[in-house]
């Protein structure tokens, strides 16, 4: 804190202190919830609601109201996964499949915790390329998983727009975990989850720049349009060659230049910039990169007083981020990430369950 | 001329060779036109003809597609000469141009000539072949251009593949020259569009498909352009698609490069938000386009400036459409909406039916010296009656092809084809 003090007034840093002093769970309903654990549950049961979508594939189909009651139930089931004892029954007898066509250790760890706290009976997928060498068509894949009579369906798949073809094609809910370079929701949620919790309520007042790789980050994308639709100022830094086509038309500042895109910045949410794409294909090399759009501390000065820092993770430590800001606990909301990704996830899978209990 | 010939009465007869758009009446013997009136009926009985009362729908030479894939010879649950020959027939085409993109390429006279004795044994519609510019298609070494153009080959090209290296590309046009042979080839930037599903925009990157920029057609284009004028070749543009290499085309034509051009139906009929949902069936190859590029097309067509309105006929299994857009084998089968297709040009775009008919007959003829594409006493009796103006929902189930890979699925149309005569034969009627 030290280190900013010249640039942060006194409210500012009074205003840290506050929230370092709340951690953990400086919401003011959430502290309640923390002191009273049987409370918990009973804070969940009363934000319980069914889910509007049967499906959920894109951060941008959620209206604001959807998104505050989602987070509400997130906000409960993170106290709740605070406890010691953290399982329910919310989704017994519920079959979830996890189908994740693309390798990811966190995000299917996330949902298979999620599930399994809600006493979901959780099945883990992992399709290999075997039986895409085999010729079977992602639709033979959901036929036979349909028939096995699953209620929940979190697909992670490297085709754009392959958990939207999923869900037309089976009769359960189906969970968006990443399809391609379009979209990945839960992610763009549990973002947002961590900035309601960091600071507070108010987060459509918040300045947003997204840093790094933009053309093949869904993360990027489901963000852009959560944000949006809750009214941030959304930022886009990077790379020319790493920003989409027409990008100039997605409603967010478009900067090259790292410094003046974090200026002022509330957040400063970095991208994971694949290994394939740093030498020589999209930018010359690791170290020029981290030159122009690495973030360290020197650069994160010119955000706002008091700016976080967020990844969605795994990161390239001294490529797009450096370690001194990614472990520095008054900055970084990574591990903060993390924690809100499974409560946000029992609260998505919570409401597609509530909803199916209404439907029926 | 002999035998029992057909006679066409009552017809509004339609013949852009001619410019003709009005009352007349045609006899058809022996395979050719026998005689034509621009009156309803003829003054004197014809004798021994089946006389047909077309009670005023539009009698017009039947369609001639010059681009249309089927599987055969090598995967055949796609397509099978037979059941193309009896799409085309029900939607008015009585002449094919079969891709040489087959398994084995149609890179050697023998597989000309066996394409084409297949399809003459058929019985139905004219199926002609089109022969590989270079060996497999690869791009490398010559394909006998000379040996195909004797077999009867109507023209050469590599179909989707684009010749990236200009030296080889160069010496194809320049040896076919020695045959005076017509070369297609794709415009396209062979590395700018690698890999891509998608036209570059605003669309394509919110919906995170891989993408190409529209200007690589146009790229792919000036270097063809300036091949073909410095060779001498005669050039056919392979489906061109955008407003900026129309105006490329344009150039090329006012400087008296001979070069002729292609646009398919579905890049006339549809855009880039078509693909929104992720629809495969909306995944082309080359891809769909922006609403200007497409009004652009349509207006090329009304000044002629395109030569002939293709088809892209592309059977694709069901296997190879349920898949994530960007995996899923591009193209749509398009041989029995052609007609109805292209009437939207007339119907919503105010095109006399004159200036749509033309680049469906006698454009395409006039391309691959065909005797065909026209009304006239002595030309091939290959023959289109339809109702332009009934009302038709395209349902893809419905479809003679194999493959019920449609753009149009689903589509109101109007135009309904009442009947086709290939050489004089009626190979499709209600």
């Amino acid at each position: 804190m030290e280190r900013r003090a010249p640039s942060g007034t006194p409210e500012d840093l009074g205003l840290r202190i506050e929230l370092a002093l709340a951690e953990p769970g400086f919401a003011p309903y959430s502290r309640a919830l923390m002191t009273e654990p049987l409370d918990v549950t009973d804070a969940i049961r009363a934000r319980l609601f069914p889910f509007p979508r049967a499906h959920l594939l894109s951060a941008g189909d959620l209206t604001r109201p959807d998104v505050d009651a989602l987070l509400d139930l997130a906000d409960a089931f993170l106290e709740f996964g605070r406890q010691s004892a953290k399982s329910l029954d919310l989704l017994r007898g519920r079959t979830l499949i996890n189908l994740f066509f693309e390798n990811s250790t966190r995000t299917q760890g996330s949902f298979e915790i999620a599930g399994k706290r809600l006493g979901a009976d959780v099945i883990n997928m992992a399709v290999g390329a075997s039986s895409v060498a085999k010729g079977e068509t992602l639709i033979d894949t959901a036929a036979t998983l349909a028939a096995m009579r699953p209620d929940l369906l979190v697909v992670r798949h490297w085709g754009s727009g392959a958990a939207d073809l999923l869900s037309r094609k089976v009769g359960c809910s189906v969970i968006n975990a990443g399809d391609g370079q379009h979209e990945h929701p839960t992610q763009a949620l549990l973002d947002l989850l961590t900035l309601r919790r960091s600071f507070g309520s108010d987060v459509g007042s918040l300045s947003v720049a997204i840093c790094g790789d933009i053309q093949h980050s869904r993360v990027a994308r489901s963000n852009v349009a959560l944000l949006q639709a809750m009214g941030c100022e959304v930022r886009l830094v990077g790379p020319p060659t790493l920003m989409p086509s027409e990008v100039d038309r997605w409603g967010a500042r478009v900067f090259t230049n790292m410094i003046e895109g974090i200026s002022d910045v509330d957040v400063v949410m970095m991208l994971r910039l694949q290994r394939e794409r740093m030498n020589g294909a999209f930018v010359p090399s690791t170290r020029e990169y981290f030159r122009f759009w690495g973030l360290d501390a020197e650069k994160l000065a010119h955000a706002a007083p008091g700016a976080r820092v967020m990844h969605p993770g795994p990161m390239n430590r001294g490529v797009e981020i450096e370690s001194g800001v990614a472990d520095d606990p008054v900055v970084s909301l990574i591990t903060d990430q993390v924690e809100a990704g499974v409560a946000l996830r029992m609260a998505v899978l919570a409401s597609l369950a509530e909803r199916m209990e209404a439907e029926q | 001329m002999s035998g029992r010939g057909l006679a066409f009465i009552n017809a509004r007869l339609i013949d852009p060779a001619a410019g003709y758009d009005g009352p007349g009446c045609l006899v058809a013997r022996g395979g050719r036109i026998e005689a034509v009136g621009y009156q309803p009926t003829f003054p004197a009985r014809v004798e021994d003809a089946r006389v047909i009362d077309c009670e005023g729908a539009v009698l017009a030479p039947g369609l001639i597609d010059l681009r249309v894939k089927t599987g055969e010879p090598g995967s055949e649950t796609r397509e099978t000469l037979r059941s193309a020959a009896d799409a085309a027939a029900a939607g008015g085409v009585t002449t094919i141009v079969l891709q040489p993109d087959t398994d084995p390429t149609v890179d050697e006279p023998a597989l000309v000539d066996f394409l084409m004795r297949r399809g003459r044994d058929l019985e139905s519609v004219r199926v002609l072949a089109a022969g590989a510019l270079t060996r497999g298609l690869e791009g490398e070494a010559l394909a006998e251009i000379g040996l195909m153009a004797e077999a009867g080959a109507a023209y050469f090209t590599d179909a989707d593949h684009v010749i990236a290296d200009s030296r080889v590309l160069r010496r194809v046009m320049t040896y076919a020259g020695a045959f005076d042979a017509l070369v297609a080839h794709r415009p396209a930037d062979a590395f700018l569009t690698k890999g891509s599903a998608a036209t570059g925009g605003e669309l394509a990157s919110r919906m995170g498909l891989p993408a190409a920029p529209a200007i690589a057609e146009r790229i792919g284009l000036e270097r063809d352009l300036a091949l073909a004028e410095s060779t001498g070749a005669r050039l056919l543009v392979d489906q061109i698609t955008t407003a900026g290499a129309l105006e490329a085309l344009e150039r090329a034509r006012s400087r008296g490069v001979e070069v002729a051009a292609t646009v398919s139906i579905n890049h006339l009929c549809f855009n880039e938000v078509d693909i929104g949902d992720y629809r495969t069936f909306m995944r082309l190859d080359p891809p769909l386009r922006s609403e200007d590029d497409r009004l652009a097309l349509i207006e090329a067509v009304r000044e002629g400036l395109i030569d002939a309105i293709v088809s892209a006929h592309t059977p694709v299994p069901a296997e190879g459409k349920r898949l994530p857009f960007a995996e899923a084998q591009p193209g749509s089968v398009g041989l029995e909406t052609l007609l109805a297709g292209a009437l939207t040009l007339h119907h919503e775009a105010g095109l006399s039916l004159l200036d749509v008919l033309r680049p469906l007959t006698s454009g395409p003829a006039e391309l691959i010296g065909l005797e065909a594409g026209r009304l006239a006493v002595g030309a091939l009796a290959d023959l289109v009656l339809f109702d332009p103006d009934v009302p038709v929902v395209v349902d893809a189930d419905q479809l003679i092809s194999r493959s019920k890979n449609t753009c149009f699925d689903a589509r109101r149309l109007q135009g309904q084809v009442l009947m086709s005569v290939a050489e004089g034969r009626v190979v499709y009627s209600i």
